[in-house]
């Protein structure tokens, strides 16, 4: 299986290099041959592909450990649902991963892309050829083959890392990447409508679905990654701006800025420069996130280990800024708006603005992330750009970024009167001033707390507003019951309103992000049957009975737990239980240092969080930290919110999701006054 | 142990609860134990639990500790904070040393701004979590912020400029007003103002 594997790169490696120069001469020279033959090598790019993933999985599955990947990353007695994500727990069988779904998203652009976008085909070929090969160039040239063999064969693997023994990390790498690698098909429209020349809204078309599927992916991604980081670290928190994190973080406000700025350029044919640098941002932002994780250039708890890699996604990346950079300078005369901006009130404009805030937030994350090695480069420094700078900086740009979430639909096309603006804005206003004196009254203090709330609301009045019009609109006009109205109003226009129900995500992630504000805890050593008690922001005592310690083993680890009763103002609330895991491999022996799985209690208005330090002398008398998190609930509820906002958004069919620019007419709510015959 | 670090006793014991303590301390003193304490007997495998552990302290619980060690980092290269890995990391050995190294000095009479002073002079600057708020440093904190001003007010000027060329570029009315009067125009605009956005 290894040679077969190998081979199988090889082979993917040649016809990943055919498909590129074809794709591209094809293209330039109109040879329809030529252009066939790329289409069909990216078939075989993922048919050679395929077989190097079995092949790997095959050594896994078979624990193959003369496979040095395998022997690194699994053990005999590792979990089956682990043994599936081995392959993408490493380096090397993360690049294949990688390379292998982009084939797949190849294959799949050139099948369903209309017959209209025909002529940028060839180039999405060479482009997507072009950068898999690039994936496969590094697993055979720099040290990073998956199927390398060891010397010898040892008994057993090193197994899996515990933390990512957790189905968090089963499903958050599959999706971050599914998110990072679908943005080269945009990018590769991109090019293809750089080099074609055809720089009209028509190529935007074709690629706006996919940007979607890209941004849920990361969407996904993220909330995944988040809860993993909750549910498994054991520090209380989800997200910590570690360096790879952000890294994912990049591409995500970079496309969402996209996501608002297309519509400008659909309705009133303006911002063409602005989106088709946002889509080229977007892909080399994913390919920075990947040099960032792999080069061991910034410290991280998530990042691959150091290795030369990285510095092929250096050289591959400034030369892909540096194509780009020629490509979209020339063709800059090309990209002229069809349209003027008739008033600074008006949502052109207000999505603008949100563009900026966006990217400014992007830019903030970025600077964040590289002025540690910025300050060491010119004063000579090292320094901490922790969490507590991070939350300073970009908490204000992130409260402002709401804000203007709230604004956007507020606004007409083309020019708002003011007493339109008046009428659109009163109910959401209300809304937000009222959230704001309630929590003041109910003596909330923390001012981020306290406008993330009142931001929130307004943006909520937003969206209500928009949803109970809309209905009532069609209440008047088809008598339909209110429940009837707002599916079809979501059914009919799935852009908008699904775009809306993301927006009712944002502001509940926004207000889970709040709670943290308000986050309470303690340490305590405890006997069995003495308890320790915490009282959370909500105003309830908790208190926390020491149960007993048991061990005993199970799959591939020996586990000590910790048991508690939870008592809320002295009632029983239920039980939670805490563990150290010590994985073992096959033969009984220790594979990592003992790990820490948490305790949690989930509530919609706090979460009881219990972790395990360890055991007093190896008695029963245990250390405990326990955390109190309010509205952590709400972080999840509204991942989930945003991901069936992104669907409704994403799902085919429906009058407003067609593939086609809406005739001018139609821009806006613009009313000709007929003079008089 | 209360919120404020204060050990309690179990306080709401029923009377099944009760006898069972009774019974559990009569045979207690019947047998003859090789320990002292029957509720904090050991573990089967002790190494399968980690790294011993040390009881909270009244220190450790402290929140001025804390929040002076939420603002220096761990050298272990986890990237947190001391006092998030010591309770975190419990395979630290840098954090717990760290933490003793923080109550010391805090024990020693310093004040937080001393010991992180202390912390600064011997390991540099890398050991805050935020770094301090002069010179270069500044950079890091109001960039983003100035950047994303200046480009709103860029973006603003230029949105000005785009508008008065559109208005200076739209086509002059030369034919005659619409035929309706300025009541009727007037309601037409309010119609207009009613369409959602």
């Amino acid at each position: 299986m290894p040679l077969l594997g190998t081979l199988a790169l090889w082979l993917a490696f040649l016809v990943g290099l055919w498909g590129a120069i074809t794709g591209f001469v094809g293209g330039a020279q109109g040879r329809a041959d030529l252009q066939q033959s790329a289409r069909h090598a990216t078939l075989a790019l993922l048919a050679a592909l395929a077989i190097a993933v079995i092949s790997l999985e095959i050594a896994i599955f078979r624990h193959d450990f003369s496979v040095a990947y395998v022997a690194g990353r699994t053990s005999r007695n590792l979990p089956t649902f682990y043994l599936w994500s081995a392959l993408y727990s490493g380096q090397e069988g993360s690049l294949l991963f990688w390379a292998a779904v982009l084939s797949l998203f190849a294959v799949l652009a050139q099948v369903l892309t209309s017959r209209r976008h025909r002529a940028f085909l060839p180039y999405v070929a060479g482009v997507t050829s072009l950068v898999a090969t690039f994936f496969i160039g590094v697993m055979l040239f720099a040290p990073a083959n998956p199927f390398t063999r060891l010397p010898f064969t040892p008994l057993d693997g090193s197994g899996m890392n515990p933390q990512l023994q957790n189905p968090g990390m089963v499903f958050h790498p599959p999706m971050l990447y599914l998110g990072y690698i679908s943005i080269t098909i945009p990018f590769a429209f991109a090019i293809a409508a750089l080099l074609t020349k055809k720089l009209d809204t028509e190529w935007m078309v074709a690629v706006r679905k996919w940007t979607i599927v890209s941004w849920l992916f990361l969407s996904i991604g993220l909330l995944i990654g988040m809860w993993w980081a909750y549910v498994e670290l054991g520090w209380g928190g989800y997200w910590a701006w570690d360096p790879v994190e952000n890294a994912a973080l990049l591409p995500w406000l970079v496309m969402t800025a996209f996501l608002h700025s297309v519509m400008v350029q659909e309705k009133r044919g303006m911002l063409k420069k602005w989106n088709l640098a946002l889509i080229l941002g977007a892909w080399v932002l994913s390919i920075f996130g990947t040099f960032l994780t792999r080069s061991g250039v910034i410290a991280s708890v998530h990042s691959f280990t150091e290795s030369p890699v990285g510095y092929y996604f250096l050289a591959f990346l400034v030369a892909a800024v540096a194509a780009c950079t020629v490509l979209y300078v020339t063709r800059l005369p090309l990209l002229e708006a069809e349209a003027t901006l008739e008033s600074i009130l008006s949502r052109e404009a207000s999505f603008l603005f949100n563009n900026l805030l966006l990217i400014g937030l992007a830019f903030s994350v970025l600077w964040g992330t590289l002025f540690p090695i910025i300050s060491e480069a010119v004063k000579g420094v090292k320094i901490t750009y922790g969490v507590p700078t991070f939350n300073f900086v970009n908490i204000p740009l992130g409260l402002v970024l709401l804000l203007v979430t709230g604004i956007g639909p507020l606004i007409a096309w083309r020019r708002a009167s003011t007493a339109n603006l008046k009428r659109q804005f009163a109910l959401p206003v209300t809304a937000g001033v009222f959230a704001l004196l309630i929590f003041l009254v109910a003596g909330m203090r923390d001012v981020g707390a306290l406008l993330a709330f009142s931001f929130g609301a307004f943006v909520l009045g937003t969206v209500f507003q928009e949803f109970a019009r809309g209905a009532r609109a069609r209440h008047r006009q088809y008598g339909e019951p209110t429940w009837l109205a707002v599916f079809q109003l979501l059914s009919r226009n799935r852009r908008r309103y699904g775009g809306y129900i993301v927006h009712i995500g944002i502001v509940l992630l926004f207000m889970g992000f709040a709670g943290m504000a308000f986050k309470t805890e303690t340490e305590a050593t405890l006997r069995p049957g003495e308890t320790a008690e915490l009282r959370g922001r909500d105003g309830h005592l908790y208190s926390f009975t020491h149960l007993g310690i048991s061990q005993y083993n199970t799959l591939n680890r020996y586990v000590t737990a910790a048991l508690l009763e939870v008592k809320r103002d002295g009632k029983a609330i239920g039980r939670l239980r805490t563990e150290k895991r010590q994985h073992v491999d096959a033969l009984g022996n220790k594979t990592f240092e003992p790990s820490t799985e948490v305790g949690i209690m989930s509530g919609l208005r706090v979460d009881l969080y219990v972790v395990l330090a360890g055991l007093v002398n190896g008695t029963e008398q245990a250390v405990f930290r326990f955390t109190i998190n309010p509205l952590v609930w709400w972080v999840w509820f509204g991942g989930f919110v945003l991901v069936i906002g992104g669907l409704i958004v994403l799902w085919p069919g429906g009058p407003a999701t067609g593939g086609t620019t809406p005739p001018r007419s139609q821009a806006g709510y613009a009313v000709k006054l007929e003079p008089a015959q | 142990m209360t919120s404020d670090g204060r050990m309690v006793g179990r306080a709401d014991c029923t009377r099944r609860e009760f006898f069972g303590a009774i019974a559990g301390v009569a045979g207690f003193l019947s047998q003859t134990v090789q320990q002292s304490d029957s509720q904090t007997g050991q573990v089967y495998d002790p190494a399968r639990a980690g790294r011993s552990q040390t009881p909270i302290t009244a220190a450790d619980n402290d929140k001025s500790v804390q929040g002076l060690e939420k603002k220096l980092r761990c050298s272990c290269g986890c990237g947190l904070d001391v006092y998030t890995c010591r309770t975190t990391d419990f395979t630290c050995t840098y954090s717990p040393a760290l933490h003793k190294e923080v109550v010391g000095m805090l024990g020693n009479g310093k004040t937080p701004q001393e010991v992180i002073d202390a912390f600064v002079a011997q390991y540099g600057q890398v050991a805050l979590m935020s770094p301090p708020r002069r010179g270069f440093n500044l950079l890091g904190y109001i960039v983003p912020g100035i950047a994303v001003t200046v480009a709103a007010a860029v973006l603003f000027v230029v949105l000005l400029r785009w508008t008065r060329q559109a208005r200076a570029a739209a086509p002059v009315l030369t034919t005659a007003p619409p035929d309706a009067t300025p009541a009727e125009l007037e309601r037409l605009q309010r119609e207009l103002d009613k369409l959602p956005g």
